[in-house]
């Protein structure tokens, strides 16, 4: 019995419906919305701590033991992403906070971007796979909300293709779903991964498993990211990091879940095709990279490149390429928040989204410049920043298990991050000062803060890599072997 | 809007009643027998948009003040800390109990706290449902 494991999504949910109530105060909204978050993340940090030293975490609610009831397991993987998505929410709320969209937080947009943050914690932690669909909608509801909200022309446009591409990839999944549930006549993730290991992954199986493979690329933009690009860069700032630190993180997530924990038994089929997919994601993200002009487009295309990168982990399919795709994803949480609060600014302070339209802004902004620097190196896998170790430990995975393709276009895809973001640092910062200082608009220190605290922990995370190492060892031990996970999820004492 | 509704109106006056008490009978029954907090919720806001359809919008709104949107709020928070007062009795988020007690009249009867549960869900279902029917009533 473990109440605390629910907290991480209970308390989000209370805050978020309780704040209906607070329509007019928006004083009262901000500053509940950054108390819950500070304390989903210190709860985080406490759980994840506490599952390191005494092994995985599980509650089975209302008291039904697995695998009848619902249950959350907590293991490192999960709660690493747990506490890193916190962080960054709780970065982003207090973006919010100090940009203050008065029409937007009076249409309850604190409320939905809690009800989102559960939903996402929700998935992290559960331990099936249909209240992962649950928590997938709870998430995706809360999205749409957002995606939608302000009813901007753009907003609208790019609102319904994503409602629609949604509905269609959540559809898939309740099919992928009966499909397991009428095959193995379970859901809860351990006992899922027995009953498959019993009967040794026959095609059917398999079969199954690459349709859970489509439903989650589409959520992670693995291939399937037409739908990315232009979503992402119709939403206001906060929403927009706030979207593209989680959201794909999630599917991600859940690949990694399904192609350690259920489906592992034919890498030959499953993980090469993720790996090819892999390979594609990189390609083309690369190619959208470079090819615009608008900075949201680029910080969007880059999203895209880090999620083949990541799965470029998952498919060398050993302890080294795992170990680096758990700090790639924790790093890749905290880097794209702050990448799309970066650009989401210089649009606020610019009004104007094209890379060759400004120029100079280092010395209007210094620190912002400095800042955007930092987060370019870091994107880049530069040493001292957060990337490196990830970006190092992949490439060691992938080459030891013979995968030089791969490991060719993870760091060319490298190349192609650091050559399209120094394109915006040179063309929009550096060069002639088109505005003069006096009639610059101001950037407040209070939203100029969430910006040094992000970029000073991408440093942090990167020096301190020996810090952070039990917490992702542990996470990559359970991943390669699902009897751990199995023992915590199901035993009943 | 509509000119001549006297019939609509008079049998409206009744079914809700008639509704209401079905809605609670179903809300009650839940716990052994086919209902339950979702049905209830529905049958209930079945007999608001009862009252909508034959009375017009402000007329309803003057007689019931309520924002069903808080309703919704109101019946969310009541299920989910039902959820959490499990943890202060040192049991499992969600966990459920129940007792018998005599109770005057009633005799020997069932008492469980899952009722405050599904009267949670009950409230949530009538907020949402009302809530969208007059967001759709408005466009049109």
């Amino acid at each position: 019995m473990n109440n605390i494991l629910v907290f991480p999504m209970v308390i989000p949910v209370i805050t978020g419906v309780a704040l209906l109530f607070f329509r007019s105060y928006p004083a009262v909204q901000r500053w509940s919305t950054i108390a819950a978050m500070l304390s989903v993340f210190a709860i985080s940090l406490w759980i994840l701590e506490d599952v390191r030293s005494n092994g995985i975490m599980r509650l089975d609610f209302g008291g039904w033991t697995p695998p009848f009831g619902i249950t959350f397991v907590a293991d490192s993987f999960a709660m690493l992403l747990v506490a890193a998505a916190s962080f960054v929410s709780l970065i982003c709320m207090l973006y919010a906070v100090f940009a203050g969209d008065k029409r937007r937080e009076y249409y309850f947009q604190y409320t939905f971007m809690l009800l989102l943050i559960a939903g996402v914690n929700g998935a992290f932690l559960t331990g099936d796979l249909f209240n992962l669909f649950v928590c997938f909608e709870v998430m995706l509801l809360a999205s749409y909300v957002l995606m939608t909200l302000g009813g901007e022309k753009k907003q609208l446009t790019e609102g319904i293709k994503y409602v629609l591409i949604n509905i269609l990839s959540s559809w898939l999944f309740l099919l992928g779903l009966a499909y397991v549930y009428g095959t193995l006549g379970t859901l809860n993730f351990a006992q899922l991964s027995l009953r498959i290991a019993e009967a040794g992954q026959p095609p059917i199986l398999t079969a199954i498993s690459i349709l859970f493979l489509a439903v989650f690329s589409l959520k992670a933009g693995l291939v399937l990211y037409f739908w990315l690009p232009g979503s992402y860069s119709a939403l206001p700032t906060a929403v927009s990091a706030l979207f593209a630190a989680l959201l794909t993180k999630v599917g991600v997530y859940a690949l990694f879940r399904t192609f350690t924990l259920l489906f592992y038994h034919e890498p030959s089929i499953t993980h090469t095709i993720i790996g090819w997919m892999a390979i594609t994601t990189l390609a083309g993200g690369s190619l959208g990279a470079i090819a615009y002009v608008d900075i949201r487009k680029i910080a969007a295309y880059n999203v895209v490149i880090a999620i083949g990168f990541i799965l470029v982990g998952l498919a060398s399919n050993n302890a080294a390429g795992i170990q680096g795709s758990i700090y790639y994803l924790v790093h890749d949480i905290v880097i794209k928040g702050l990448l799309f609060l970066i650009i989401g600014t210089i649009i606020y302070l610019t009004s104007n989204a094209r890379l060759d339209r400004t120029s100079g802004l280092i010395t209007n902004y210094p620190i912002l410049g400095w800042i955007f620097l930092i987060t370019t190196l870091s994107l880049g896998g530069v040493p001292p920043f957060s990337g490196f170790a990830g970006k190092l430990m992949i490439g060691q995975g992938a080459i030891s298990s013979g995968e030089y393709v791969m490991v060719g276009a993870a760091f060319l895809s490298s190349l192609f991050v650091l050559y399209s973001l120094i394109r915006i640092f040179l063309n929009m910062f550096w060069g002639e000062v088109l505005i003069p200082r006096k009639h610059q608009i101001p950037l407040p220190f209070p939203l100029l803060a969430p910006l040094v605290v992000l970029a000073i922990v991408t440093i942090g995370l990167g020096l301190g890599m020996d810090f952070m190492a039990p917490y992702v060892t542990d996470a990559a031990t359970v991943l390669m072997n699902p009897e751990v996970y199995i023992e915590g999820a199901l035993d009943n004492e | 809007m509509r000119e001549n509704d006297v019939i609509l109106q008079t049998v409206s006056k009744v079914a809700v009643f008639i509704i209401l008490t079905f809605g609670m009978y179903l809300f009650l029954s839940g716990h052994h027998n086919p209902g339950g907090g979702f049905i209830g919720g529905l049958t209930l806001s079945s007999a608001v948009i009862l009252l909508y359809i034959a009375f017009d919008v402000e007329s309803v709104n003057k007689g019931i003040p309520v924002d069903f949107k808080l309703v919704a709020a109101a019946g969310v928070l009541i299920s989910v800390l039902s959820g959490t007062g499990a943890l202060l009795f040192g049991a499992d988020f969600l966990s459920q109990s129940f007792a018998y007690f005599d109770l005057p009249l009633l005799g020997k009867t069932e008492l469980t706290t899952v009722v405050l549960f599904e009267a949670g869900v009950a409230l949530a279902v009538v907020g949402v449902v009302v809530t969208i029917l007059i967001n759709i009533s408005e466009d049109v």
